[in-house]
């Protein structure tokens, strides 16, 4: 059964307590049972308390699929990047290195990637993924766009991200300020300085939109 | 311009499958001393195993083309030959070939019953394997050895090899050898199929043909093998004709069955091998320090032949105007960081302060 097609995955890492309940409920779902596919980060753990939580973005074009030598990673027809297959993951952790959002994670005694699968085991039954269901400041949500924009009236949803000259698309939703003109969050924006304000940069629109290389949208079996 | 009909890489493929299979006939021809000891009622078998021959040849030759998987067997070939790791590297090919392949130490750390389940099927079909297709081919046959009846020589590509009485040890560790083999698979099959009718994770992503097909022609083989050893020991041969039918269809439906589905893991899987000496490789080269942090997290080798890869695939993360060129050169945790402080400072920027 697929993933509801009016249902999102919905983060906003800026609403982040650092409860790490969605850690402790990543580790109970049954498609990577025991262990936890969530990153929880500080920002800089000496200076400030702020953490974020990060989970797998689902690209449409899944960076980490397509430089598996194994092609062991697989997107659903709803969307969803699973976990590595396991008769075929060789470990050799090319996903972890080329996922542009830091996401996957390696057990070498296993010699096995796992990664954030939306809980598929759930989500493809209608149900939410377990960090979604404990998350007390809905850093992370999961629903349809009219409960989110109820919640979030002063926020919206975008899924575009650029990477140097990559554009990468994605299932999971980003909230940003409803305000702000961006059509896309690009990450070199904040990398090396961090207090640098963010540019608003929304050439895609316009005359140069063949600037970034956009990919096709696979769909994968 | 006429459309070509054959892409490079089919040509390649399909060249390659013709090739394998030319040799895995004239190796039929050669051990089976020009057919004459080949047993033709086992003609099906033969054909089967030569178009899996084929399937196989061409789809591991299809995905050896694709950019990733090229670049690592090229690399992984290149690191395990290098002439000052040679020794080092046969010592712990041996070493590994016993850890990862024969124990299957990896698939135990996943699951007990998932690591049960893979060393019976694992180790039952290679023992099958290493009766049924030398015996298919006529590489190997048995005569009476001298005047009697009750002692047999083995002939190896038409060679004589080691005699031994029917009655004896080796007689009975030889001949009832697919008994013993389906002992080994009929559990193994009923260890996974409860995982796939019990666990969740496996329940939401199986399908039949990539997941059970495989499970239930190993079971039909398995059982209708025992069902012919039932038939001529205890049954006096009764309905043996139908069973040794039964039996051919499910063995052949398995071999045309291996290029497609689950079972072509077994072709793969020796990448596994060749990933280990890449990465030993990478830990005794140099480093890659990330760009933002400046810590180790990779190797070299390995972030460049990465970049190349993702070239090759279409993908420009490249940076034209920063302090980096490539955002392969930031680790994985400044990735997660930047993504973060990106949106943080969308908010810090809005009028609006509370999300």
């Amino acid at each position: 059964m697929p993933v509801p097609a009016d249902h999102f995955f919905f983060i906003d890492p800026h609403r982040c307590i650092g409860c790490e309940a969605c850690v402790q409920a990543c580790t109970e779902c049954d498609t990577h049972k025991g262990h936890s596919m969530i990153h929880l980060e500080y920002v800089d753990r000496h200076e400030s308390p702020q953490t974020f939580p990060v989970v797998c973005m689902h690209c449409d074009s899944p960076t980490c699929a397509e430089v598996c030598p194994a092609d062991a990673i697989k997107r659903t027809d709803d969307g969803v990047v699973q976990s590595a297959r396991k008769p075929r993951c060789i470990a050799c952790n090319n996903c972890v290195l080329a996922c542009p959002f830091g996401v996957p994670k390696m057990h070498t005694g296993m010699e096995l990637m796992m990664k954030c699968d939306m809980c598929y085991d759930r989500s493809s039954e209608g149900k939410r993924p377990m960090c979604a269901t404990v998350c007390p400041s809905q850093a992370l949500f999961y629903g349809t766009r009219e409960q989110i924009e109820q919640l979030r009236p002063r926020s919206r949803p975008i899924n575009e991200f650029h990477f140097g000259q990559q554009t990468i698309h994605t299932k999971v939703r980003m909230m940003v300020p409803r305000e702000s003109a961006v059509t896309h969050l690009d990450v070199m924006d904040s990398m090396f300085d961090a207090d640098a304000p963010p540019e608003i940069d929304n050439t895609d629109d316009l005359m140069l939109a063949g600037a970034t290389f956009k990919l096709p949208v696979v769909s994968q079996r | 311009m006429k459309p070509r009909a054959l892409s490079h890489e089919t040509l390649i493929a399909a060249l390659s499958g013709i090739a394998a299979t030319l040799l895995v006939g004239i190796a039929i021809l050669i051990g089976s001393r020009r057919l004459s000891h080949f047993d033709a009622a086992l003609v099906g078998y033969t054909f089967a195993t030569l178009f899996a021959t084929f399937g196989i040849a061409y789809r591991f030759v299809m995905w050896l083309q694709r950019p990733p998987t090229a670049m690592y067997w090229k690399r992984g070939w290149q690191v395990f030959l290098r002439p000052q790791s040679l020794g080092r590297n046969f010592v712990l090919w041996v070493r590994r070939m016993v850890s990862v392949f024969f124990a299957n130490s990896f698939i135990w750390r996943r699951g007990w019953i998932r690591g049960a389940a893979h060393w019976l099927i694992m180790w039952g079909c290679i023992l099958a394997s290493a009766i049924t297709f030398p015996l298919v081919f006529g590489w190997i046959h048995f005569e009476f050895d001298g005047d009697g009846f009750d002692r047999y020589r083995a002939f190896f590509f038409g060679f004589p090899t080691v005699a031994f009485g029917i009655e004896s040890l080796l007689g009975f560790l030889i001949f009832p050898g697919l008994v013993w083999a389906s002992f080994l698979v009929i559990p193994g099959v009923m260890l996974a199929m409860r995982r796939r009718m019990r666990s969740r994770d496996t329940l939401v992503l199986q399908s039949f043909g990539e997941d059970f097909l495989p499970l239930l022609l190993l079971f039909a083989v398995s059982v209708t093998g025992l069902m012919l050893v039932v038939s001529y020991e205890w049954m006096r041969g009764y309905a043996y004709e139908f069973l040794a039918i039964t039996h051919a269809v499910t063995v052949i439906f398995t071999l045309l069955w291996l290029p497609f589905g689950k079972l072509f893991h077994i072709f793969q899987r020796p990448a596994q091998l060749g990933v280990l000496f890449y990465k030993d490789a990478g830990a005794r080269g140099e480093q890659a320090l990330c760009a933002r942090c400046q810590t180790p997290y990779a190797s070299r080798m390995h972030i460049e032949d990465l970049i190349e890869v993702e070239r090759q695939l279409g993908y420009r993360y490249d940076v034209p105007h920063g302090p980096t060129d490539h955002y392969q050169r930031i680790c994985p945790r400044c990735r997660r960081l930047s993504l973060a402080l990106a949106q943080d400072h969308l908010w810090r920027a809005s009028p609006t302060t509370e999300p």
